[in-house]
């Protein structure tokens, strides 16, 4: 047999690279060249027609996009650091308790089995003006007697999407900071202790840094897939009302199925996928400089 | 004095214990109730769910959201045993598959050296970034051409290629963990490279490769932003999509929801618990170290 032995690591990568190719970078390439023509879902003879980058163009000089554009990146930004503090804040109330410590984490896990969706409707739910849980409560309780229109204002609906979403993924990061604290060698704290560190003190200059790797590592997974947070504004308020929560997801998914205007929506789609892109590769390379930071590279 | 200075620091570490207890007291809550409410709701009439004034203390519960749910195309008119059996059949080929790819893939990052190494394990890594609305676009349009749109085949496809950068991730950092010399001295002992690394290193590694396939799982089972484009007709239709069916354009049928939602978070909380600590494990240690 006469065969070219190809190397071993090779054929072991070779499906994964193959799945990849067919079911991501090809239907990314389609969706690239699309975003340079007039394509419409109801005229498919469209897709053959180049008008460069005339849908980029649109995009830049419109004012729904850019508005999407700075509500996804604000969006972002508030959701993983309130989600970064806060998830911080959990894993070390969790590491003080001593006395039913498992049950507290496996509580504390209780969100990532949601399904974005299932959070999206839930918080609907809550949420609703008319008979959600939060005006009933605030109601019962007297502490008011109007509807307060929760995923109708614009500021309190941007709130809502936010709590959701905190809601949904604050856990991820509770979770793996807590695996971090818990491998804290403890020599460097006792050291700081003798020589009269303050908590404060210890806490900043040796349990942050030594966290750090595994606050990168949790920003880094949530990076790998923030758009999920699409499922639950999509299910919240789709946008709504009057684009008063639109998201660049939900602009591009309305543009591309209901307005049916694909290359448009493509192009638009390119932005997305690229400032994901920015995002993963940001926090990875701080990941790596954590980690060489704390001599774990490798 | 000391006796003073000693009390006055004992109220507050107490103080400050106690604080500590309201807070996190406070947060649990906060993560638990909406969850709560969500099952508490699936045994209640949509009278009184909706009732105004609301009504707190429970009352009536009851198996008619279950019952509607299940006895078919009843009232309400949702498949829900169709949606189960389409997620199940999706979920668990498409985990098996990115199981055994990712376990490929992760022993050959682990293994072997290779020229532009890390830029293919990023490449690999960023195709999982790519929002799940934007790709499905294009393909959209790529399975309504290839006749792959509304079949099982079609998001089976689609879940491996989500899961298969994650599980490359994990499971790499796993056999990372497994010394090298282990393979080396069973293949000096006469077993075939094969042989070495079911007999040795795959044991070691097992757990880790539970875990992984637990989250393909259950982001598979989960998933909605793709499913919700590709899918159709109840024949391929999963529960996240299938939610949806209970929402009309003016009202929401909020107990049937809540029955069906139940029924999709319960695989995925007994399969969490079963692996959450090597679920924590694999994320930090495939991370920190890899």
């Amino acid at each position: 047999m006469s065969k070219i032995k190809l190397p071993t690591w090779f054929v072991l990568i070779l499906p994964a690279i193959l799945i990849l190719v067919a079911v991501v970078l090809i239907p990314l390439l389609l969706s690239l060249y699309s975003s340079f023509t007039p394509y419409r879902l109801t005229r498919p003879d469209s897709l053959y027609k180049w008008i460069g980058t005339y849908n980029y163009e649109k995009a830049a000089k419109s004012w729904v996009f850019w508005s999407a554009f700075g509500r996804t990146v604000l969006l972002l930004t508030i959701a993983l650091n309130l989600e970064m503090l806060l998830g911080l804040g959990l894993a070390l109330l969790v590491s003080r308790v001593t006395r039913g410590q498992r049950a507290l984490r496996t509580v504390m896990m209780f969100p990532m089995m949601f399904s974005p969706i299932l959070v999206g409707f839930q918080f609907k739910f809550i949420f609703n003006d008319n008979v959600g849980l939060v005006n009933n409560a605030l109601q019962s309780l007297g502490l008011t007697t109007a509807a307060i229109p929760w995923l109708v204002d614009q500021k309190l609906a941007m709130f809502s999407i936010i709590f959701a979403e905190v809601w949904s993924s604050t856990s991820v990061f509770a979770i793996l900071i807590l695996a971090g604290l818990f491998a804290i060698p403890k020599d460097p704290l006792e050291a700081a202790k003798v020589d009269g560190c303050t908590p404060w003190q210890t806490f900043r200059h040796i349990t942050l840094p030594f966290l750090m790797p595994f606050i990168y590592i949790a920003l880094a997974i949530r990076s790998l897939d923030v758009a999920r947070a699409y499922d639950i504004v999509n299910i919240m308020t789709n946008g709504g009302p009057a684009r008063r929560t639109e998201l660049l997801w939900t602009l591009i998914g309305r543009t591309g199925y209901v307005d049916a205007k694909m290359g448009y929506a493509n192009a638009m789609g390119y932005v997305s996928i690229f400032m994901a892109i920015f995002f993963t590769i940001f926090f990875f390379k701080k990941l790596s400089a954590a980690r060489a930071e704390l001599g774990m590279g490798g | 004095m000391a006796m003073d200075i000693n009390r006055q620091h004992r109220f507050k570490t107490r103080i400050g214990a106690a604080l500590r207890h309201i807070t996190l007291f406070i947060a649990m809550s906060i993560i638990c109730i909406p969850g709560l409410w969500i099952v508490l709701n699936s045994f209640r009439p949509t009278v009184d769910i909706m009732a105004k004034p609301p009504v707190w203390v429970p009352r009536g519960l009851n198996l008619d959201n279950y019952r509607a749910m299940f006895g078919g195309a009843g009232e309400g008119g949702v498949p829900v045993v169709q949606y189960f059996t389409n997620s199940l059949i999706i979920s668990v080929t498409s985990t098996v598959i990115a199981i055994l790819i990712g376990m490929a893939g992760g022993y050959a990052f682990a293994r072997y050296r290779f020229r532009g190494k890390s830029a293919i394990f990023i490449g690999l890594l960023l195709t999982r970034a790519v929002p799940g609305v934007a790709l499905s676009l294009p393909l959209f349009i790529v399975m309504a051409k290839t006749g792959l749109i509304d079949t099982h085949v079609g998001l089976i496809m689609v879940y491996v290629a989500m899961n298969v950068p994650f599980t490359i991730w994990l499971i790499d950092g796993f056999f990372r963990q497994v010394p090298p010399d282990l393979a080396e001295a069973a293949e000096i002992d006469g077993c075939t490279r094969w042989q070495a690394f079911w007999k040795v290193e795959f044991p070691v590694a097992k757990s880790g490769v539970a875990s992984a396939g637990i989250f393909a799982f259950l982001t598979s089972w989960n998933e909605y932003a793709l499913a919700s484009q590709l899918t159709r007709s109840t024949f391929s239709k999963t529960m996240p999509v299938g939610l949806r069916d209970f929402t009309s354009e003016f009202t929401i049928n909020w107990g049937g929801m809540c029955a069906l939602a139940v029924l999709m978070i319960i695989p995925a909380l007994i399969l969490t618990f079963l692996v959450q600590k090597h679920l924590i494990a694999g994320l930090t240690f495939g991370g920190v170290k890899g």
